[in-house]
């Protein structure tokens, strides 16, 4: 990472603030990014205060999420009957749109933050299972065959053996989580909710405060790409044993 | 190292196909207590089925100690592969077997005595806390020779364990291996003729299908047996013009099979 994309983004927003001059599009459609900037410093107030609420929603439910989905992986791995009983509802649990439910579980939970976690649970919560899931199974059998012949415990291989190995597949699934978490905390606040960018965004659309849907964006972006590094950052602190293959960009 | 006289091993396999291939047919044989075996023969032959059928990863035939007691927890098994964790640094790797029975504190202290003792003697004391991939093919073959003896246990089963080193390193670990599981009942596996003339006290040649085995005399002296000897060079040429004798048949054999 260096300058350039930061030199593309810049081309970028340029050319976004030409096409709202050379069209002449009103502040209401299509604001320019100067205007956008100028909302962001006017009504800094309003959007921290309903973006730390995002905030909130999106980390509660990565960490929830993450930790019922290795912990499920876990249990798949070393449990037979868990594997057959529950296997097949998990990936079944798939076809149903997990947006479909954002209205039941503000039924069920309520206007404030416990429905956007639980969304975000939801939607994290396959890709962490699947990814750690198809880690631990995929052990090495060479190492599995030595701790045989070693009389190793059957918990010591998992917890020894299994489980390192499977790291990098979690963190894996760790990274998809972080980029779409988000979502789920936004949609979650879309269907109904108090608070939060979602609900600020769909207020100021309704009110033609456009600038202030895009502030609103731009925040929820930088979030979203704060989080999605400090994953990676830490998945790959996770398996420092890992060489990474390709060429520095 | 082992504390228990060490048993002879015998093995009779009625009959075991592998991959599609009638691999033994009333195979019978017997290793002897204390001693090292050395198997040679083709690539494909079977010399891995057998080992890991004493290892008791593969099922299909009947394998007895001749004292009359259980193999299983007496046997420690080194392959091809070093098999290290990469996560593990080398003490801990060499450690890996008491970790994974979940052997108590108690002996802790005495078995990372050891450890550091035999890395040290192996020529890794200073590379204690380095991870597998910061090390060489040798060392970490190395490594996985200490976590096989560090096992202590009176069998050994090694498969080609040298076969992927440089000449030298192979020449260093072959005398290291030699004198350390010396008293042992070793029963290797390997390509290299010359590697079962330098520490056999025992040869087996495998060949056909099924296999039949036939032993080869040692030798003379105790292993590791000196390179420079013309006794051993000498087997060395007979011995690998009827391996490729007999490889040759075997893929004559594959090529006409249906």
């Amino acid at each position: 990472m260096g300058v350039r994309p930061l030199i593309t983004a810049l081309g970028l927003l340029v050319c976004w603030q030409l096409l709202v001059w050379a069209t002449g599009a009103p502040p209401y459609i299509l604001p320019g990014p100067l205007a956008v900037g100028r909302v962001l410093l006017a009504r800094g107030d309003l959007l921290l205060e309903h973006a730390l609420v995002t905030a909130t929603e999106i980390l509660l439910g990565i960490l929830i999420g993450s930790l019922v989905g290795a912990a499920s992986a876990i249990l798949l791995t070393a449990w037979a009957p868990a594997r057959r009983w529950l296997m097949p509802l998990l990936v079944v649990s798939q076809a149903l749109p997990v947006f479909a439910l954002a209205p039941l579980l503000v039924l069920w939970l309520g206007y404030g933050m416990a429905s956007k976690i639980a969304m975000a649970v939801l939607i994290i919560y396959f890709p962490v299972t699947a990814a750690f899931f198809d880690g631990l199974r995929r052990t090495d059998p060479g190492w599995l065959e030595l701790a045989r012949v070693m009389n190793a415990r059957p918990l010591a291989v998992l917890w020894r053996i299994r489980l390192p190995a499977a790291l990098p597949a979690l963190g894996s699934g760790l990274r998809v989580a972080a980029s779409v978490a988000p979502i789920g905390a936004v949609v979650g606040e879309w269907v109904g909710s108090s608070a939060g960018l979602g609900y600020l965004m769909l207020h100021a659309n309704a009110r033609m405060q456009v600038d202030l849907v895009f502030a609103a964006l731009f925040l929820l972006a930088l979030m979203a790409l704060a989080l999605y590094f400090a994953v990676d950052r830490a998945a790959r602190r996770l398996v420092p044993w890992q060489r990474e293959t390709l060429p520095e960009t | 190292m082992a504390h228990e006289p060490p048993p002879g091993i015998s093995v009779s396999v009625p009959r075991l196909v592998f991959g599609g291939t009638l691999l033994f047919a009333d195979l019978s044989c017997r290793f002897a207590a204390g001693a090292w075996t050395c198997l040679l023969g083709p690539s494909g032959v079977g010399k891995t089925t057998l080992l890991r059928l004493i290892a008791g990863l593969v099922e299909g035939g009947r394998v007895e100690a001749d004292d009359g007691r259980p193999l299983a927890g007496r046997i420690a098994l080194m392959a091809q592969q070093d098999l290290l964790l990469p996560w593990l640094n080398v003490l801990d790797n060499s450690l890996l077997g008491h970790r994974l029975r979940g052997e108590g504190a108690g002996g802790r202290a005495k078995r990372e005595r050891r450890a550091r003792e035999l890395l040290a003697r192996l020529g890794l004391g200073h590379r204690l806390s380095a991870l597998p991939a910061e090390l060489s093919g040798g060392m970490r073959q190395r490594v996985a020779l200490a976590r096989t003896l560090l096992e202590e246990r009176p069998v050994v089963l090694m498969d080609e364990p040298f076969s992927a080193l440089d000449a030298i390193s192979r020449h260093r670990l072959q005398d290291m291996a030699a004198g350390l599981l010396d008293r042992h009942t070793v029963l290797l596996v390997t390509h290299s003729p010359l590697e079962a003339l330098r520490l056999g006290h025992r040869i087996l040649v495998m060949g056909g299908q099924p296999v039949t085995l036939r032993e080869i005399a040692a030798p003379p002296g105790p292993p590791p047996r000196p390179l420079g000897d013309p006794a051993l060079l000498a087997l060395e040429a007979e011995l690998l013009e009827e391996l490729a004798a007999s490889d040759a048949r075997m893929e004559e054999a594959w090529a006409s099979a249906p």
